[in-house]
């Protein structure tokens, strides 16, 4: 979230598209109706089904499911063609005067330097004009053909309202009255939130999807505002911490990232991602990278990296490429992976395509299970009936499962939505032999250093200099491990203008990733996390509600990184001069006489810099402004363009009728092997979506009573024209085949899923709950990703289980 | 649930004067549909205060589980989807459980001395160890809402929370809705509440909002607000205007003093067996096992 849970509440209009959070966030949700409630705020939902959010919205819009870059997309028209947006606010504080490189093209749904035999682009011509000062060219006057203002208009002028329904199904009417009601947000003192979740990442173009609403909100300028910006909804407690740690195979703490094979020199990885301001007097705050990467490495390795080894640079992994969940399954499809540690995880049960997944376990000497719970993956290799029709005689895979601890056994911290790290108490003793994850980690680790310091090995000093200072070595506490992220100076700290003032003693904890220095001299684990336990100690712990500007900014409340801030780019809530665009909800200010930024929330910008020195609010860009045209940082495109699923019911992109290859994502992630396995709209005419219920958590719940008692058995809903078509009535059993597998299930047929009508022609929608699996308490019932096909997000990789194509039939 | 601190306002079958010095002020547990999502987190938050576990079940084709209240469902989810205004679908979502009404037909038709009560506050009450299984409470009932135990063969309700409420605590449900839709406090309080509620669905167009506080049964201390005020029907057959069953009058008008005076009879009867029988004497091999 740019924003956090409790802002929702001073929302004037909440967009929920590509979620339902009164669904899977239904605590979160009360946010929406204390904004509704209080402020008489209106909510809109977007959604491929009537939801459960939609039962309380005050105006549905059904969509077909992946087509909300072309409904987003022209709402983008729709404002710029109307003049619908804060002008002030967006040629302050966005790229639209920067002037775009001549050779960047897009024609016929391809941008310029598209790489068709590999799926991918050169992105050199994504760019901007630089002058001969090195910094970007502008044309204020917003009238030159290359400005990004220009170049978007023209982009987003094909998204018509008739365009858009054609896609969508959509009807226009019911698209032009959400228009309308987000354009009445573009006003300074009427802000839209934008909520969404799983149902915008998970498709082979989810990033743009969520591009596509930042794009609108930037134009209505509601980015780094109250009750505003692009909220995701995470849908596990500390999914967002998992991302902040950099437990994904291309990055390091702190979304910084690995190094690839080809940057063998520490000079040469760093300089490149030291980033210089592309706009005079800016901030570019990456340009401390190496303060943060140094830091790391000192929290990692301790005395053995020095300057001289360049931080034990060499010891880290070169990545060859993203390793990221489909191209570990892949490899493992291949034999080329001999064990796999699974920790927390469930793959069998939330990766696509059971029948890939579950043959690349089976190539495997040997799988490591690290659970709470009896999980699928960890019987994978057992025959459980129609569920799970496997014969163990032919699967040799090694399995150990090593029973772990649930949230409510352990103390530490988890990071919410809307990154608050709130620190948690242990509520029970764990039962039986199951240990924390900690201890498990460390009793692998230990083993694994023993071997080494025994026995030597190709590659010892990543493993043998690894700083292991724990009290137990084999339970390290989370306390521990929380101070290590915090960071502490390892020698004193000085004020970098007055070398004669210490700001931090040696060994003491950091207030924060200010103090942090890349000569060695601190320690910090993940650094947007600094400051969270300082020297004033577990401010994870902090529970003090008191909001005193009444608008929920409660900073006394657990920890928000980065800094504590709760309210990403805030400078942005006020005009360039400094004074807030709406005064009733002033989020901070320049107060002139104290010369410092100050109010509500902790100033996203240089605290002592006055409006005059023109510091821009998006400091982690070296423009210093939020971009419309993502330059070279997005895989599939600069603008965010409609592709089609990569199993839809449409033989073409309806913008590119005669472009078979801008049908799909050009740029997804689809392996070659897999493309026999997905299927077309002949055999496989419906749109099938998958999706989470309230009564349920993944997969965890179907052990609990309580929740199985609630929703005890699988069942997939129809709209009523399908069912009438096929003679499916409420309650019959269904067969849901796509092209890799079948799931039988209870038939729920509702009005709630509405026939669209797509390019002229009827469009139907299946709906499969994702819940069910044969292990458990609730009723046995097939795994839903048996159906979904193995096709990733061009830039996170993510599978596109919201859209894909299946049939049903009666059984 | 015979253990209370609450003074009992009414008492099935019994003549003894009420309690009356104690001041009560009369509670309710106002459910706004128009905020409710849906979740259950109601029925498990029930459950689990209440130490009841329903059978996993089966899905029958809506969402609404488990299907039916029952002796461990006092309260469940009823889903109804409606069309209104033709084009504009709505998933109305009601919380379903006793209503606890100011004129409770259950306890009016209950023949078993203090098997249902009336606190003072409104709460309605079954202390099931008086339960005699007769089934008159159901038909008492104009909600259709007690339920049998097969285990127990005794009727099983929403007690409100009244061991919870007797302390200052607001009812399980309550305490675990995450968005306000389920509030609780003196009825006059909700009134108030609903009243704002139903101000603000009229301006988002809902010109028929009302509060639900059915005067045929001289109001509930469960009240809902309802969108369409004007259709409770529409919300999984809500009564428009619910009486308690005349069969009830019929029993309390003649049946009642009828087995009044059958039980008086068999009384006789037993004591004029013991005084020309004698006592019923045990013989010494039964008693021996």
């Amino acid at each position: 979230m740019t924003n956090h849970w409790v802002d929702i509440k001073n929302a004037d209009l909440v967009l929920i598209m590509g979620g339902n959070a009164a669904e899977a966030h239904p605590v979160g949700f009360k946010w929406v109706t204390e904004a509704k409630a209080n402020r008489k705020a209106r909510l809109i939902v977007v959604d491929p089904r009537f939801t459960r959010s939609a039962a309380v919205a005050d105006y549905y819009a059904p969509i077909r499911a992946g087509t909300d870059i072309a409904f987003l997309g022209g709402v983008i028209n729709y404002l710029l063609s109307r003049d619908k947006i804060h002008l002030d606010y967006v040629k302050a504080y966005t790229d639209f005067p920067f002037l775009v490189k001549d050779e960047f093209t897009f024609e016929d749904g391809l941008y310029s330097g598209y790489d068709a035999a590999n799926r991918k682009y050169d992105r050199s011509t994504w760019g901007y004009q630089l002058g001969e000062d090195g910094f970007v060219k502008t044309a204020p006057s917003l009238q030159d053909p290359r400005c990004v203002y220009q170049l978007m208009k023209a982009h987003y002028a094909r998204y018509t309202p008739e365009m858009v329904s054609r896609i969508c199904g959509t009807p226009q009417e019911a698209f032009l009255k959400v228009c309308g009601m987000i354009a009445e947000t573009s006003a300074p003192d009427r802000t839209m939130t934008v909520m969404y979740a799983l149902g915008w990442t998970q498709h082979s173009y989810g990033s743009q999807m969520i591009r596509t609403a930042a794009m609108v909100q930037l134009l209505l300028g509601n980015i780094g505002v109250v009750g505003g910006g692009v909220n995701a909804l995470r849908g596990h407690s500390n999914i967002q911490g998992l991302t902040d740690l950099g437990l994904m195979s291309d990055l390091l703490p702190g979304y910084m990232t690995m190094p690839r094979e080809t940057e063998l020199d520490y000079a040469g990885y760093v300089g490149k991602r030291t980033l210089k301001p592309l706009r005079p007097g800016q901030m570019s705050y990456w340009q401390n990278y190496p303060k943060f990467f140094v830091s790391t490495m000192k929290a990692w390795y301790g005395d053995a990296a020095t300057a001289d080894n360049d931080w034990a640079y060499d010891w880290l992994p070169k990545l060859d490429k993203v390793h990221d969940l489909l191209q570990m399954f892949e490899d493992m499809n291949n034999g080329q992976v001999n064990g796999y540690l699974c920790q927390g995880f469930n793959p069998l049960a939330s990766a696509p395509c059971k029948v890939k997944v579950s043959g690349a376990l089976a190539k495997l000497k040997y799988l490591v299970v690290i659970d709470a719970l009896a999980t699928e993956t960890s019987e994978f290799w057992q025959n459980h009936g129609e569920f799970n029709d496997v014969d163990p005689a032919k699967i040799q895979t090694e399995v150990f499962r090593l029973p772990s601890t649930c949230f409510a056994e352990e103390d530490g911290s988890l990071v919410n939505s809307g990154r608050w790290m709130q620190w948690h108490w242990k509520a029970a003793d764990p039962p039986g032999e199951a240990k924390t994850d900690q201890e498990i980690l460390a009793g692998i680790f230990l083993k694994i250093r023993a071997l080494y310091q025994k026995e030597g090995g190709a590659f010892p000093d990543p493993i043998l200099n690894l700083t292991w200072k724990h009290k137990q070595p084999a339970t390290p506490l989370p306390e521990e491990l929380a101070r290590e992220y915090s960071g502490r100076a390892l020698k004193d700290v000085t004020d970098s203008k007055d070398p004669a003032k210490v700001l931090v003693k040696a060994g003491e904890q950091l207030n924060g990733f200010a103090e942090l220095r890349d000569d060695g001299s601190t320690a910090c684990g993940c650094w947007i996390f600094s400051g969270a336990w300082s020297e004033k100690g577990n401010l994870m712990a902090r529970r003090d509600n008191s909001d005193p500007y009444g608008i929920g900014q409660t900073l006394n409340w657990a920890f928000s990184w980065p800094a504590n801030r709760r309210i990403l780019y805030n400078r942005a809530s006020s005009d360039p001069a400094g004074k807030p665009w709406d005064a009733s909800r002033k989020l901070i200010a320049w107060d002139a006489g104290a010369g410092k930024w100050a109010g509500a929330d902790v100033p996203d910008i240089k605290a002592d810099s006055p409006p005059e020195e023109g510091i821009n609010p998006f400091i982690m860009n070296p423009e210093g402004v939020a971009r419309f045209f993502a330059v070279d940082k997005m895989a599939d495109g600069p603008f965010p363009e409609h592709y089609e699923p990569l199993e839809s019911p449409l033989a073409a992109n309806p913008l590119h009728p005669k472009n078979p290859l801008a049908r799909a994502n050009p740029a997804a992630r689809v392996f070659k092997s897999d493309w026999p396995t997905f299927g077309k709209a002949d055999k496989f005419p419906y749109v099938c979506t998958t999706y989470r219920l309230t009564e349920h958590f993944h997969f965890w719940t179907k052990h609990v009573r309580l929740d199985a008692i609630t929703q005890p058995e699988q069942f997939v809903e129809i709209g009523e024209a399908l069912a009438k078509e096929k003679g499916i009535r409420s309650g019959d059993h269904v067969r849901v085949r796509s092209n890799r597998g079948h799931i039988v299930a209870v038939a729920v047929v509702t009005r709630r899923l509405m026939t669209l009508k797509v390019e002229g022609k009827p469009v139907h929608t299946v709906g499969v709950p994702i819940h069910w699996g044969f292990k458990g308490i609730a009723k046995n019932g097939y795994l839903t990703n048996t159906l979904t096909p193995f096709v990733g997000d061009a830039n996170t990789q993510t599978p596109e289980f919201k859209a894909f194509l299946v049939d049903v039939e009666k059984v | 649930m015979a253990l209370q601190s609450l003074d009992i306002k009414a008492r099935s079958a019994t003549t003894t004067p009420s309690p009356q010095a104690r001041g009560a002020i009369p509670v309710a547990k106002l459910i706004d549909i128009s905020k409710c999502i849906g979740c259950k987190a109601c029925q498990v938050a029930c459950m689990e205060w209440n130490d009841l576990r329903d059978e996993i079940g089966t899905t029958t084709g809506i969402y609404d589980n488990p299907r039916d209240l029952s002796d461990q469902s006092w309260t469940v989810m009823r889903f109804s989807e409606v069309e209104v205004q033709p084009g504009r679908l709505e998933w109305l979502i009601r919380k379903d459980g006793c209503m606890h009404c100011a004129d409770p037909g259950c306890l009016k038709a209950c023949p078993a001395p203090g098997a249902i009560v009336q606190y003072s506050n409104g709460i309605v009450d079954f202390h099931e160890e008086n339960c005699i299984g007769c089934g008159y409470c159901l038909t008492g009932c104009p909600f259709n809402i007690p339920r049998f135990s097969r285990k127990d063969r005794k009727a099983y309700k929403c007690t409100l929370c009244s061991d919870r409420v007797a302390v200052g605590l607001e009812p399980a449900c309550v305490k675990t809705c995450p968005t306000g839709a389920i509030v609780f406090g003196s009825k006059e309080d909700m009134t108030l509440h609903a009243a704002g509620r139903i101000a603000d669905l009229k301006e988002r167009g809902f010109d028929q909002a009302a509060l639900y506080d059915p005067q045929g049964v001289s109001g509930t201390h469960v009240m809902y607000v309802l969108q369409h005020g004007d259709q409770p029907e529409l919300y999984a057959n809500l009564p428009r205007d619910p009486h308690i069953s005349p069969l009830v009058g019929l029993w309390k008008g003649i049946a009642k003093p009828l087995m009044s005076f059958g039980i008086g009879l068999a009384v006789f009867a037993g004591f004029f067996h013991f005084v020309t029988a004698g006592p019923k004497e045990v013989e010494e091999e039964e008693e021996r096992s």
